[in-house]
This record gives structure tokens, C-alpha cells and sequence, in this order.
């Protein structure tokens, strides 16, 4: 299991509340940008159908993280911190809590 | 001048307390009776509540659309065509009140709706009016007694989700072909501009069978995903991001159903150095053509966000360039001479500053902007980003990511081949421009490079009848044109035998 994912204490009490919430599992899918604003999806786990153009980038509290692979090769980052900020949620991605949602930062080692 | 905000004394839009959703021709409160409130970005303000649904809202609108189906369907191109000629005059007789609206709601400026988004959304309606009505079906003589005819049979219901950046024109691009095609529609606005749409159903409900045209409002992944994943819907029309895209691809096949998505892109817009050979009106429209970069605040999937510049008219030409972007007018998107007005929201704003600290960090060059703008007074908590232009290479994050801001990432290139290369080397494949004086190089670059739309010494146009849509992982379908009533139809074909031989099989 590769670990280029880690999550901020606030980013593991929201998906604690949502998995006690929604009573299942969860998934986080690294968008691309657009209008979407290149924020994790976070889906019920399983929702989203990852295949061989997917990288797995690790597990947080046992909810599995991905980012398509082009993408991952296009923004070269080696690791990512995933937070919550206020904000709503973006396409069909579930939100963080009331007025808040998932976001991926660069770890602080590395520049971006 | 500048247009009263909607809702205050004197202003051309009244604001209601509240929206509920447009459902069988009557406005329905939300199931559960919740609203949210909507801001305009101008501001931060709240304009008005909309409602927040939940798929029980979903399944009514799909109820008045599947009893609205079979009469709309087998309405003849004539009867079609005048409801789709219908809704266009009665929008462009409340052109300026939706203008005003739509650029309240989503922080564009006013100029650019007056000028290019309700038109357009007029003309839409009128094009596929015009193109149902021309619309022929096929038949081939397969030998002298058999005969196979082609009919064009409405899908039935479809599910169409529209994107924040231009609400009342994804719409448009959406609906006048489903409808055209003689299909019944359930829209989901973007969560951010919720509002302006349910003004232009206030404008067309009388023109518009009940059931037709049915807006539910609320969270994407509740509402969203109970409309793209349902059983009740023929066909699913998106326009949004990536992974969203790929999501409702997913839902689509298990439902075995078409789906049609327009998603991002990072577009090259490429100035070869003939475009400086004289001091022209042409030199010009090249220049405002660079700077088209922050037309709708650079909220576009199309946005010209890559300049690549010959390296030998790079210092003069960007020259030019940097003292028109100097010159925009940035502020209250309802002042007729703003030309850059707010971004949707304070995520976008809080995205797109981010990523120009992205550039900085990895050596990125400022030209001009850098950050937010601020102003004073009820602008004050808008939320507004200076024009911006960083030089660097392509191998930079802001040359690879979308920002979807009013940022620019400029870099040169040596000859045509280098261009290219440039110019092909992203996941996208939406958009692209090319300025030239050379028209066998303009034809050259526009055929090699990778994207669904090449606009050639113009940028940003959007008339019906030019199909638009993505290459790569910037989508699959058009839309736009004719073909559209093709994504919008079966076929049924009868193949019909004139002889009474038997086959003499049996």
C-alpha cells in the first residue's frame, strides 16, 4: 500500500461523522480542475469504478485515495495532505460537514 | 451606467424570498421544505433561498416529465419548432432583465451578457427551432421491393446537469436540442448559480408545455446522482469536470444509456510572429485576442489559458498585450464598462489565488496581477482577482492544470514544429487558438492540433451551428449543432418488403 497520502486531524473527525453518518465506507478520487476546483471527490466507497489509469495514492482510515495516473504524472507531486475547508462540495462529491469539504494540499516538504 | 442590483428599489429584476422548483409547469416546494440561501459573488450577499432537494424531488420532476413525454414526442416539427421559437422571443423580450440576473448570480459582467449570453441563448432556441423543422429521415432502396426507411423517435426523458459559468447558456445548448428532438427534460443548475435559470423559467413557463422543461435545484450528490444514475432517464447530458464526467459515464452504462460530457481543457492559443508583419487592425484583434484569457473571468472549460508566442515578437507583442490587460476594467459586474467582474464563489477564489502562489513557487515569472483585487465599499467582501500573467514553461503545474481563473501562463515557442508540440502536450483537447497570416499554416496547425475546436484568428465564439465539443479527456459528444438532434434521438428504421414472393425458405 503506497502512503503519498496523509489526512489533518480535521479531515479525520469529517470522515469519521460521515462514515457514522451515512453508515459505509468512503472513497476520495483526486479531481482535475475545471469548475470542480482540483478538490478530492469523496464518493460512498465503490461508487467510483477505478481501473488500470488509476494510481492509488494510499489509505486514510481505511478509505482508499486515487488520482488518474496522467494526472499524477502531469502535476508531478509526490505526496498530498488531505484537510477540510469551509466550502461547499463540488459535482456529485459528498460533503465534509455542514458548509464544509474535502481539499488536498502538497505536504509542507515540497514546494506547491 | 450601472444597473440596480436585483431585488433593490428601481432595479429591472424582482427577487422573490424564495424558489421553489420547476416541476410540471407549477413551482413545487422542495419535499422536504429546505432552501439555501444563494449569494452573488459581487458582493457576497445573499440575493435570494432556492431549494435545496433531495432525490424524492427528483422522482416528481421525473413524473411530470414521463407524463409529458408521449404528447410532446409526437408533436410535429411545426408544433416543436414554434415553442422553441416561442421561448426564443420571449427571452429576447426580456433580454436586458436576464442579463441582469445572470450576471448578479454568477459575478460575469453585464457587458458580456448583454452582448454575447442572452443572445446567444436566443439564437440557440431558433437554430434547433430551425433545424427540426429542416430535418429529414432517410430511405435506401435495398433492391427493387425492399425498402428501408429511417425514422428520428425522441429518447423519451433526459437528464441534463449544467456547470456555473455560463448558466443560462449551458442551459440553452442543452435543452434547445433535447427539446428540438422532441425529448422531455430534468435539469440540475450548478449549485452556485442556482438562481438565473429559474428567472428564465418565470419567462418561458407560459410558452412551455407542463413537463417539458423541469429544474430541480440541490446538492450534486444527492440530487445529481439520483437524476444521472436513474433508471427513468434515456439519456444523461453533462458539463462539468473530469472525474464528475467519468462518474456519470459509470452511471450511464450501468443504466445502458448515452451520455454526453463536455469537461475541462487548458487551451494554447499560439501567436506565430506574422501576426506582427504590420501595424493593423489585424495586430489588433491578435492582441485582444490573448487577453480574450479573461473573458468570464477565465470560467470557461474553453479559456485561452496558454499563450505560446514566438520567441521572436515575444517582447513586443507581449508588450502590447500587457498594457491592454492593464487597461481591463475590473469591478461591479452590473457597470456596463466592467469587463472583469467576480468569481463564483470564494472556493474558486481561494483556488485560483493558491494557484498563482502554485507558479510563483515553481519559478513562474508575474507579469501583471499576482493576487485578489480589492475594492471598497459593497464590493469590499466580493470576490475579485486581479488579472493575471505568469511567463514560465509548459512543464509547470499552471501550464498542466486547469485554474479555471483569470490567469494567464504565457510561454515561446521557435517554429511551427515547437508550437505543435507545445500545443498537444495536455490531457485536454477542448479548445485552441491560432493567429497567423499564413493561411496553409493556419490550415496545417488547425488540422495537427488535438482538440475539438480550433478557432483560427478569432477566439471565444460560440454561434450555433459550429459543433463544439472535447478531444482527449476533454469529453465525448458536441454539441452546438445539427448533429445534436442525432445524440438526441433513436433510430428506428422499417425495413419494409413490397413483393408477396415468399422467401421460399420454409
Amino acid at each position: 500500500m503506497p502512503v503519498r497520502i496523509v489526512a489533518t486531524p480535521a479531515a479525520r473527525e469529517a470522515i469519521a461523522r460521515l462514515r457514522a453518518a451515512r453508515g459505509g465506507g468512503l472513497m476520495f478520487v483526486q479531481s482535475a480542475g475545471c469548475c470542480a476546483g482540483s478538490v478530492p471527490m469523496c464518493f460512498p466507497d465503490g461508487e467510483f469504478l477505478v481501473g488500470a489509469g488509476d494510481e492509488l495514492l494510499g489509505e486514510v482510515d481505511g478509505c482508499r485515495c486515487y488520482i488518474d495516473k496522467r494526472l499524477d504524472a502531469a502535476w508531478g507531486k509526490s505526496s498530498f495532505v488531505l484537510d477540510v475547508e469551509p466550502g461547499e462540495p463540488e459535482g456529485l462529491s459528498l460533503s465534509a460537514g455542514e458548509h464544509l469539504r474535502f481539499v488536498t494540499r502538497a505536504a509542507a516538504t515540497e514546494a506547491g | 451606467m450601472q444597473y440596480v442590483a436585483p431585488g433593490q428599489p428601481g432595479s429591472i429584476v424582482t427577487v422573490a424570498s424564495r424558489y421553489e422548483n420547476f416541476i410540471g409547469g407549477k413551482w413545487l416546494a422542495p419535499t422536504e421544505g429546505r432552501y439555501r440561501v444563494d449569494l452573488t459573488p459581487a458582493t457576497a450577499q445573499p440575493i435570494t433561498e432556492v431549494a435545496d432537494s433531495t432525490p424524492a424531488d427528483i422522482e416528481l420532476a421525473l413524473d411530470a416529465a414521463h407524463a409529458a413525454k408521449d404528447a410532446w414526442g409526437a408533436a410535429s416539427a411545426t408544433v416543436r419548432a414554434a415553442v422553441l421559437n416561442a421561448i426564443a422571443d420571449a427571452i429576447e423580450q426580456n433580454t436586458e432583465m436576464l442579463a441582469v440576473a445572470e450576471s448578479w448570480d454568477n459575478g460575469k459582467p453585464v457587458r458580456e451578457t448583454l452582448g454575447a449570453d442572452i443572445p446567444l441563448v436566443v439564437d440557440h432556441f431558433r437554430y434547433f427551432a430551425a433545424a427540426a423543422r429542416a430535418e429529414e429521415g432517410r430511405s435506401t432502396e435495398i433492391d427493387k421491393d425492399t425498402v428501408a426507411y429511417h425514422f428520428r423517435e425522441p429518447l423519451g426523458v433526459v437528464g441534463q446537469i449544467i456547470p456555473f459559468n455560463f448558466p443560462l447558456l449551458m442551459a440553452a445548448w442543452k435543452l434547445a436540442p433535447a427539446l428540438a428532438a422532441g425529448n422531455c427534460s430534468v435539469m440540475k443548475p450548478a449549485s452556485p448559480t442556482p438562481w438565473s435559470i429559474l428567472k428564465l423559467m418565470e419567462v418561458i413557463e407560459g410558452v412551455v408545455p407542463p413537463g417539458v422543461i423541469n429544474v430541480v435545484n440541490g446538492p450534486g450528490a444527492e440530487i445529481g446522482k439520483a437524476l444521472a444514475s436513474n433508471s427513468r432517464i434515456a439519456k444523461i447530458g453533462f458539463t462539468g469536470e473530469t472525474v464528475t464526467g467519468r462518474l456519470i459515464m459509470q452511471y450511464a452504462a450501468r443504466n445502458i444509456i448515452p451520455s454526453t460530457v463536455e469537461l475541462g481543457g487548458k487551451s494554447p492559443n499560439i501567436f506565430f510572429n506574422d501576426v506582427m508583419a504590420t501595424d493593423d487592425s489585424f495586430l489588433d484583434k491578435a492582441v485582444e485576442g490573448l487577453v480574450l484569457y479573461a473573458f468570464n473571468k477565465g470560467e470557461v472549460c474553453t479559456c485561452p489559458s496558454r499563450a505560446l508566442i514566438q520567441a521572436d515578437i515575444y517582447d513586443e507583442f507581449m508588450d502590447r498585450c500587457l498594457k491592454r490587460i492593464a487597461a481591463i476594467k475590473q469591478g461591479n459586474p452590473l457597470d456596463t464598462a466592467t469587463q472583469l467582474g467576480a468569481q463564483v464563489s470564494a472556493q474558486q477564489l481561494n483556488k485560483i489565488v493558491s494557484y498563482i502562489g502554485i507558479g510563483r513557487d515553481e519559478g513562474a515569472e508575474v507579469l501583471i496581477g499576482g493576487g485578489r483585487a480589492r475594492f471598497d465599499g459593497e464590493l469590499a467582501d466580493g470576490y475579485y482577482v486581479q488579472p493575471t500573467v505568469l511567463k514560465g514553461n509548459n512543464h509547470m503545474r499552471v501550464f498542466q492544470e486547469e485554474i479555471f481563473g483569470p490567469v494567464l501562463a504565457v510561454t515561446t515557442f521557435t517554429d511551427e514544429a515547437d508550437a505543435l508540440a507545445i500545443a498537444n502536450d495536455t490531457l485536454y483537447g477542448l479548445g485552441a487558438g491560432v493567429w497567423t497570416r499564413d493561411g496553409n499554416r493556419a490550415y496545417r496547425m488547425g488540422r495537427a492540433i488535438k482538440a475539438g475546436r480550433v478557432w483560427t484568428n478569432c477566439y471565444h465564439q460560440y454561434p450555433a451551428g459550429a459543433a463544439f465539443g472535447g478531444y482527449k479527456v476533454s469529453g465525448i459528444g458536441r454539441e452546438n449543432h445539427r448533429m445534436m438532434l442525432d445524440h438526441y434521438s433513436q433510430t428506428k428504421n422499417l425495413l419494409v418488403s413490397y413483393s408477396a414472393q415468399p422467401l421460399g425458405l420454409f
